[in-house]
């Protein structure tokens, strides 16, 4: 049985998320993903989750800040506290890549962490281009993709 | 009453969405040993292949980071809670 998964997000948190990317290039930014994770039980081959807002975290790497980051278990309860505050689930993590791929890398598969989604934005130069999900596989061998489903997103 | 581990949100799925269970241990070690046991997909989430536990998996017992007592061995007794808290990680390369 193949599963698709897809993440639901608002064309303004897609931006607030490029945004951040851009902010902190050439480092790396990162914060939580809140919002409803449902298994749509009924419909066995297709499982979905909505982001409904973003909680902007500090890169706590600051020997590395430029390949890599690190959000505290303080930082993460914080984050937890904020989606618990509205009533939210915490369902997963951004961070971008500066002047790299919008694809996880191998150090990003053995720090993963099951079930949350991450997103990822490539930020080249400075401008925020792809922006691409993800979510560790079972065995952890490998990220399997989400499509991103962008909601009122605005015109150019 | 027994030692209690939280489970967090993202090894639910492998613990028939539990967020908690419960066992009689006297470490640490004991606790997450039987965790691992009763839910063997936890397992390769919470240790590398080597035994160890992963180094964004932080342990607390009653809100004390066990990397600050005696980490594993750090003894527990009924009613005690064992909290795992993910840190997050990662990078481009």
């Amino acid at each position: 049985m193949s599963e698709t998964l897809n993440l639901w997000i608002n064309g303004a948190l897609v931006e607030r998320i490029r945004q951040h990317g851009a902010e902190t290039y050439p480092n790396e930014c990162c914060g939580a993903l809140l919002g409803r994770a449902t298994d749509a039980e009924a419909i066995p081959t297709r499982t979905s989750r909505e982001v409904l807002e973003i909680f902007p975290l500090v890169n706590r790497r600051e020997d590395s800040p430029r390949n890599r980051f690190f959000v505290t278990a303080e930082d993460a309860n914080d984050a937890d506290k904020a989606a618990q505050a509205q009533g939210l689930d915490l369902i997963g993590w951004y961070h971008s890549h500066p002047d790299h791929p919008a694809r996880p890398s191998e150090y990003d598969r053995e720090h993963a962490w099951p079930w949350y989604s991450y997103i990822i934005v490539s930020v080249q130069n400075g401008n925020p281009r792809d922006m691409t999900s993800w979510r560790l596989q079972d065995d952890r061998s490998a990220f399997v993709p989400e499509e991103v489903e962008i909601r009122n997103q605005a015109k150019a | 009453m027994a030692v209690r581990v939280m489970i967090p949100t993202p090894l639910r799925v492998y613990a028939g969405k539990r967020d908690s269970a419960e066992f009689r241990a006297s470490t640490v070690g004991e606790a997450l040993a039987q965790l691992t046991g009763e839910f063997d997909d936890l397992r390769r989430h919470l240790f590398t292949d080597e035994g160890n536990l992963r180094s964004f998996v932080n342990v607390y017992v009653n809100g004390e980071d066990i990397r600050y007592l005696s980490k594993e061995e750090t003894p527990t007794k009924d009613g005690d809670t064992i909290s795992i808290i993910p840190s997050i990680a990662g990078g481009s390369r």
